[in-house]
């Protein structure tokens, strides 16, 4: 099945066809990683030969009273151990055993390593921790999104706790508006681990719960063994809601904490990062009000100058403008030809009089008034200007230069 | 998009998300002047309900009982509210 045993001859090796050191050494390493037990080993012994290379790892060897196995402990798990141990340290490692093909040899690769007899529950954490994180479970692509306005917290912690009272004070003052169902758990103790689990599955098909919290108030790495288990990251990463975690104190770090979608670092805490806070909300609700009127009266500022600029473009566009125009013309041209008549009246007047000096020159009655008279018949106002025209007893009308008086022939 | 709810009717956090939208569209502009004064009328009243939504409500805390049995129900318990 594995491209690296596939080589070997079921028949076993024969002087015509010999394994390669490679090809053998490649199969036993491969019996070794296929191996469940020796892939999750816990050991204890005395360190000896204990050295560094250049590069940071540490190479020793484990050792009781009869055997001994080589030891890699790699820089990087190195660095993360508050000691390394000296020659002659009693120590528990935790790890798995494999081939380094190289030398022909089996070793041990520590991945977590503390003094015998202490602390065996760190070993664990490290080792469960290690083992969670190698499958993707505290992956950052992993975590949720938490809700703005969460209708409903779930909140998985003892019903006596102070922890429960810290939450329900800070969710009552920050925003009121959300619902808050809580699941009332052992949060320490062998029971707690399944206890906590099945309050996680179940809150979160509860209707309107859109994240919770699973909280423990401080206590010894023994009182926050619950939050370490395994069952509880998992329903932890299985949850169809977000979750914060909020244990103990700001420098307890549990595997709840790395597989939560938000660690807080106290039961407070986790409640600040559940719901908004209410303060914050009526500071935007009053800036988007007077945002909104500020909008307002400038939108109404600018139709009230648009209109302004309509109304006199509508002015500019009037006939009434026009008509002005027209009627000051008018009354420019009546006044002009008003003026114009005036003067050749004047002109004509002034010639008028010149004709009739001209003519009074030539007026029969200057004659008359130099003593002559006209005489007319009456009856036919005929001049008389032959004797012939007239006999005894004809009527006549004389004309002299100051008036007419009747006359007759004799 | 015709609105038919009134504030009254959306929860507190539909009613604060349109009010932004509302803010959102009014900064926009390309507005009548008929949209605008539905517009800040409209937001005017979401932010009135956000408020009161807020001066009125008060933390409800229920339990959920029968984890275990798996007959899930939520049990009303405010003797857990301290105060």
């Amino acid at each position: 099945m594995n491209p690296n045993t596939e080589q070997l001859s079921l028949f076993g090796p024969s002087p015509q066809n010999p394994y390669t050191i490679s090809q053998i050494t490649r199969y036993i390493k491969e019996l070794f990683d296929t191996d469940f037990q020796l892939q999750d080993v816990w050991l204890e012994g005395e360190v000896s030969n204990f050295s560094r290379s250049a590069a940071g790892h540490a190479y020793f060897t484990l050792k009781d009273a009869t055997a001994s196995i080589q030891c890699v402990l790699w820089r990087s798990v190195a660095a993360r151990q508050p000691s390394l141990p000296h020659n002659g340290d009693t120590v528990l490692a935790h790890g798995r055993i494999s081939v380094y093909e190289v030398q022909g040899r089996y070793q041990f690769y520590v991945d977590a390593l503390q003094p015998a007899g202490v602390g065996l529950l760190y070993l664990e954490f490290e080792a469960l921790k290690a083992r969670l994180a190698a499958e993707g479970l505290f992956a950052p692509e992993r975590k949720r999104p938490l809700p703005s306005f969460p209708r409903c917290v779930g909140v998985v912690t003892s019903p006596t706790g102070a922890a429960l009272r810290d939450i329900l004070h800070v969710l009552g003052r920050r925003f009121p508006l959300t619902r808050v169902l809580l699941a009332p758990r052992l949060v320490q103790g062998n029971e707690a681990p399944p206890q906590i689990a099945a309050a996680l599955r179940a809150l979160q098909f509860q209707p309107e719960v859109d994240v919770i919290i699973v909280a423990r108030g401080g206590g010894s790495l023994e009182e926050l063994w619950a939050f370490n288990d395994e069952r509880v990251a998992r329903a932890i990463v299985a949850s169809r809601v977000p979750i914060i975690s909020g244990v103990g104190h700001e420098t307890d770090f549990t595997i709840a904490d790395f597989a939560a979608d938000v660690r807080a670092p106290t039961p407070s805490v986790a409640a600040e990062i559940a719901v908004p806070d209410q303060a914050e909300l009526r500071n935007t609700l009053r800036a988007w009000e007077r945002r909104l009127a500020q909008l307002m009266q400038s939108k109404i500022a600018r139709e009230r100058h648009a209109l302004k600029a309509q109304i006199q473009a509508l002015r500019r566009a009037s006939p009434q403008s026009r008509i002005d125009v027209l009627r000051q013309r008018v009354d420019e041209l009546t006044r002009a030809s008003a003026t114009h008549v005036g003067h050749r009246l004047a002109l004509h007047r002034e010639r008028l009089r010149a004709c009739i000096l001209q003519l009074q020159g030539m007026s029969p009655y200057a004659t008359l008034a130099r003593g002559y008279a006209i005489v007319r018949r009456r009856e036919s106002g005929q001049v008389v200007r032959s004797v012939t025209q007239v006999q005894t007893g004809a009527r006549l009308d004389v004309r002299v230069s100051d008036g007419e008086f009747p006359a007759a022939v004799e | 998009m015709g609105r038919t709810s009134t504030p009254e009717e959306l929860s507190f956090e539909e009613a604060f998300k349109e009010l932004e939208e509302t803010v959102q569209r009014m900064e926009a502009g390309d507005l009548t002047l008929e949209e605008s004064i539905a517009l800040f009328e409209r937001g005017q009243a979401l932010a009135r309900h956000c408020n009161a939504a807020l001066d009125q409500a008060e933390l409800r805390v229920s339990q959920l009982a029968g984890i275990e049995s798996g007959n899930y129900r939520q049990v009303t318990s405010n003797e857990e509210r301290e105060k």
